[in-house]
């Protein structure tokens, strides 16, 4: 039954007869002094909708510029279906991109800008008012067809964008920060739109944002940049469950660090020495450790469980006092100070009104996680 | 501007400034209306002057060729300002990117009787008759700079990802050149050729240096025909051109000001769809 499943699961980068569309081939890029990208080297597949997540400045929109044409590398090559495209100007790619500021041509209606791209194409005239029609279904825009630019509002605005990017229907669509300009709500709701119509069109989506949360809805895979180079390329569940370093874990979402001495018992199973007079961290880990080795223990606050009683066979339990609680109606945070002066957060889910309440500040409680809940980092 | 009472200092100002620019003018038009062969002696209301005017085919043929000259030095000057303020605002760095550009901006602030003489000069040197022709290249060169300050003005404020969404949806850099950025920045380009226009109506001293015999300018035969005492002709001529530079100001204001009520509304509405 599992197996079957996994068959219908799109996952093309753990199918080795599949071929990559886009290829990164230890491309450089050096503008003066400054390495924007570093040595790089990554593939995309067909269908994917892969974002490139990390701070400003890492190098994710220099990376995305050099698969529109307006940046060519340093050294390496850029395939795109196994043709090398560095020498290939932005006009001439199939390749189009959504820009962050969306850059709709102002002097043009709506239908103009969409038709825009088309009319350039090798499309037949008499086509092209049918694609374009085709293109303003999609995205809902029918009726704003004749409407300029500032006519319409920043929601319509986005979606004319993708609708004009997406008419010349491209092997690789681009998306710099497609979201946002948007309020927080309206991104919501536009990011299952973009997945809805990545799915509908089949288009491979390259994403740019700095917003890991809307990487993590919307990608089949994320790749976390840091100065110039790819850190951790997965899947978005893997890349928040199992970190490779602790610059990710830290990136993604929020995790409390321990840094401790690795002391491997049998098996996958170690012991994290740390802080005085604490007990040993017990861990799973797959990583062949030498005793002693330097180490950091990554939890997640919502895989360390709290209660105010000591717990019964919990593989790891901290005593420790409530420091402070942040309460965001779904969740609580709860920040919770050891005896060693460390601090951990705790999440509780508020499934029921006014629970937890026995909690509060200045408590002594108990935290407690099971011996597979954090991971072993060694970088 | 709000809450500002009423001052004796602001109302004198106010009344002082605005006499100093417009008195002088408000004199010439009301002579143009003299009966008088005197410029200087009122001797009651006529429009008989501006009969004359159209009577007097030297003042004519020299507006004839005052405007041709104005709108083909205008016309070539806008094409060579628009290019040079593309090239210094876009092509990045390069070696001598700021010397090209100080020697665009240049002739901003050479001296006109400088300009003149090396342009006269020079036409002697390659042996071209002076004539319509080197008016209009005379103000071509002067009026470029003009046109490219105002041009580059405008695109530095201009959003360089238009230009590139339209590369990447598939334009020639020529075509995008044409069916964008220039579409946007047209403003600026018929300003800088108004600009220019005027600029070549008003010229003076370049004129004198590259006029030939045939070819007189307006302001040349008006310069020429004072030193031989001011004629009512030359204040309703005057009072002609004062008009045309009024409605035209005007109307260029009016437009340009409903453009930016409605923009301003539409986007008021757009906002208030979401």
């Amino acid at each position: 039954m599992a197996q079957q499943q996994k068959k219908t699961v799109f996952e093309p980068w753990e199918d080795p007869s599949e071929k990559p569309i886009i290829r990164f081939k230890n491309v450089t890029k050096r503008f003066g002094d400054f390495t924007a990208i570093d040595n790089l080297t990554l593939d995309i597949y067909r269908r994917e909708f892969f974002a490139l997540l990390g701070p400003s400045g890492c190098g994710k929109t220099t990376l995305m510029r050099m698969l529109a044409g307006f940046e060519t590398p340093t050294s390496g090559s850029i395939l795109l279906d196994d043709k090398d495209i560095a020498a290939v100007p932005p006009n001439k790619r199939e390749v189009n991109m959504m820009f962050q500021s969306y850059a709709l041509f102002p002097h043009l209606t709506v239908y103009d800008n969409i038709a825009f791209g088309l009319r350039r194409s090798s499309m037949p005239k008499a086509d092209i008012p049918g694609r374009v029609e085709q293109m303003l279904r999609l995205t809902q825009l029918t009726q704003f067809a004749k409407r300029k630019p500032h006519q319409i509002s920043g929601g319509q605005r986005q979606r004319v964008a993708l609708a004009r990017s997406l008419a010349k229907a491209p092997k690789l669509l681009l998306l710099d920060e497609p979201l946002g300009a948007l309020d927080k709500k309206l991104r919501n709701e536009t990011q299952f739109e973009l997945m809805d119509i990545q799915e509908k069109t089949g288009t491979t989506f390259v994403i740019v944002t700095h917003d890991q949360e809307e990487a993590m809805t919307v990608a089949s895979r994320v790749a976390v940049m840091d100065q110039g180079r790819i850190v951790q390329v997965a899947t978005p569940d893997r890349i928040y469950e199992t970190p490779n370093s602790v610059y990710v874990a830290d990136f993604i979402g929020d995790v409390n660090l321990i840094t401790g001495k690795a002391y491997p018992g049998t098996g996958e199973q170690v012991e994290i020495h740390w802080g005085e007079a604490q007990a040993p961290i017990r861990a799973n880990t797959s990583k062949s450790l030498a005793a002693g080795a330097e180490v950091k223990f990554a939890i997640r606050p919502e895989k360390i469980g709290i209660a105010s009683e000591p717990p019964q066979d919990a593989a790891n339990v901290v005593q420790g006092k409530v420091l402070d609680i942040a309460y965001l109606g779904n969740i609580s945070t709860y920040h919770v100070e050891l005896p060693s002066g460390d601090v951990l957060k705790a999440q509780a889910t508020n499934s029921r009104r006014i629970s937890r309440r026995n909690i509060t500040w200045d408590d002594t409680v108990w935290l407690f996680w099971t011996d597979t809940a954090g991971i072993v980092l060694t970088e | 501007m709000n809450g500002g009472r009423f001052s004796w200092f602001n109302a004198t100002s106010l009344t002082l400034g605005f006499a100093f620019l417009y008195l002088p003018m408000l004199i010439l038009v009301i002579y143009s209306f003299n009966e008088s062969r005197l410029v200087t002696v009122w001797a009651g209301f006529s429009t008989k002057w501006y009969g004359e005017l159209l009577q007097n085919d030297a003042f004519l043929d020299a507006a004839w060729v005052t405007l041709k000259v104005g709108f083909w030095s205008s016309t070539l000057a806008t094409v060579l300002g628009t290019m040079a303020a593309y090239v210094v605002v876009r092509s990045g760095r390069f070696t001598g990117r700021s010397l090209f550009s100080g020697m665009v901006y240049a002739p901003l602030v050479m001296p006109e009787v400088i300009t003149g003489l090396a342009l006269l000069l020079f036409f002697i040197a390659i042996g071209l008759d002076r004539g319509v022709l080197t008016i209009v290249l005379a103000h071509t060169t002067f009026a470029m700079c003009y046109v490219s300050v105002v041009v580059s003005s405008r695109l530095v404020t201009f959003d360089r990802s238009l230009e590139e969404a339209a590369l990447d949806l598939g334009s020639t850099p020529f075509d995008a050149f044409r069916s964008v950025t220039l579409p946007i920045i047209a403003p600026a380009v018929i300003s800088g050729w108004l600009l220019a226009f005027t600029l070549s109506l008003d010229d003076l001293v370049i004129a004198s240096f590259t006029s030939g015999p045939s070819s007189t300018t307006l302001p040349i035969k008006i310069f020429s025909s004072v030193r031989l005492g001011v004629s009512p002709e030359i204040n309703a001529l005057s009072t002609i051109m004062i008009g045309i530079v009024t409605v035209g100001v005007i109307t260029a204001s009016i437009v340009s000001r409903r453009r930016l009520v409605r923009q301003r509304d539409d986007e008021q509405r757009a906002l208030h769809q979401e």
